[in-house]
C-alpha cells in the first residue's frame, strides 16, 4: 500500500500517545522534558504533512513548523534553566519532592 | 512495495520503537540517547516528503541543539548509571489505557473524515521560496511573527542567564 497522508496522521498521532503515556508516567522533570519533545515533534510531523498532501500551493505548514521549532528550543533552554536551578537547590530532579511553594 | 514504501516503513518503526523506548527505559541516558533517533527518523521523515529545508532544521536544532542539551542536564543533575525508580503498576496501566483510548478516538475520527487536496498547482518548498515568504511584508508574508519569535529567543536567553545568576548570589 503507497504510503501517504493517513499513514503519516497515524505515525503522529501514535507520537502524540507516546509523549503523553511518557508525560503520564514518567516523575523526573527532565524525562518529562523529553516526552514534551516528542510530541512538538508530532505537531511537527501532522503540520507538514497536511502541507505537503492538501495544500501544496502553500507554505503556510512549513512556517507553522519552523516557530514552532524556534519556540521548542527556548522552551528547552529555559526548562534546563529550571531544572538545574531545582537541582542545585533541593538535589532532586523529582516532581513530587519539590513541592516548596505547595502549601 | 517500491523502495521509498520500504523506507517509509522503516522510518516509521525507526520513530515509534526508539520514542517508545524512549518513554519506557528506566536508564534516564539510553532514555536520551533513543530520543536522539526518534528525532533523526522525524527528519528522515522530512526528507522522505521532501521538505529538506525543514529536516535540515531539525537535525541542526533538535539532534544538535535540544538533544545535547539534555544529555548535558543529565550529566550536570544526574548520577549517570543509576536507574529511575520503579513506577507504580498501576499508574503505568491508567496512563496507557488513557493514551491507548486516545489514540484510538483520534485514529477513528481520521478514518472517518475524508481529506480533500487541493487542486491549484503546488509550491516548491526551496529556499528562495522560504526565503521570500518569510521576510515578506505584504499579505501572507511572515516578517511580524519572525520579529515575535526574534524577541522571544531574546527573552529566553536573558531568562536562562537571570536563574543562573541568582542562584551564585544566593550562594554566596
Amino acid at each position: 500500500m503507497q504510503p501517504g497522508l493517513y499513514h503519516i496522521l497515524f505515525i503522529s498521532t501514535a507520537l502524540f500517545f507516546i509523549g503523553v503515556y511518557g508525560f503520564f508516567t514518567r516523575r523526573n522533570l527532565i524525562t518529562m522534558l523529553m516526552s514534551i519533545e516528542l510530541i512538538l515533534n508530532s505537531v511537527n510531523l501532522n503540520f507538514i504533512a497536511f502541507n505537503k498532501y492538501l495544500w501544496a500551493h502553500k507554505l503556510d505548514g512549513m512556517f507553522f513548523t519552523i516557530f514552532i521549532i524556534a519556540i521548542a528550543a527556548a522552551e528547552a533552554a529555559v526548562a534546563i534553566a529550571i531544572i538545574i536551578n531545582l537541582s542545585r537547590n533541593f538535589q532532586s530532579i523529582d516532581v513530587e519532592g519539590t513541592d516548596e511553594m505547595k502549601y | 512495495m517500491s523502495g521509498a514504501d520500504i523506507i517509509f516503513y522503516m522510518l516509521a518503526g525507526l520513530i515509534l520503537g526508539c520514542g517508545l523506548l524512549a518513554v519506557t527505559t528506566r536508564h534516564i541516558f539510553r532514555a536520551a540517547i533513543f530520543l536522539l533517533f526518534s528525532l533523526i527518523g522525524v527528519a528522515g521523515m522530512y526528507f522522505w516528503m521532501q521538505y529538506e529545508f525543514i529536516a535540515a532544521v531539525q537535525i541542526i536544532v533538535y539532534v544538535g541543539g535540544i538533544t545535547v542539551l539534555i544529555i548535558f542536564s543529565i550529566f550536570l543533575t544526574q548520577q549517570t548509571g543509576e536507574k529511575l525508580p520503579e513506577q507504580k503498576i498501576g499508574r503505568q496501566l491508567f496512563a496507557g489505557l488513557a493514551a491507548f483510548c486516545g489514540f484510538a478516538l483520534i485514529m477513528l475520527q481520521v478514518a472517518r473524515h475524508h481529506f480533500v487536496g487541493t487542486k491549484n498547482a503546488s509550491t516548491e518548498p526551496s529556499i528562495e521560496n522560504i526565503g521570500n515568504q518569510m521576510l515578506g511584508v505584504e499579505k501572507g508574508g511572515y516578517a511580524l511573527p519572525f520579529e515575535v519569535v526574534s524577541i522571544l529567543l531574546l527573552a529566553a536567553l536573558i531568562g536562562c542567564i537571570v536563574i543562573a545568576v541568582h542562584n551564585k548570589i544566593q550562594k554566596s
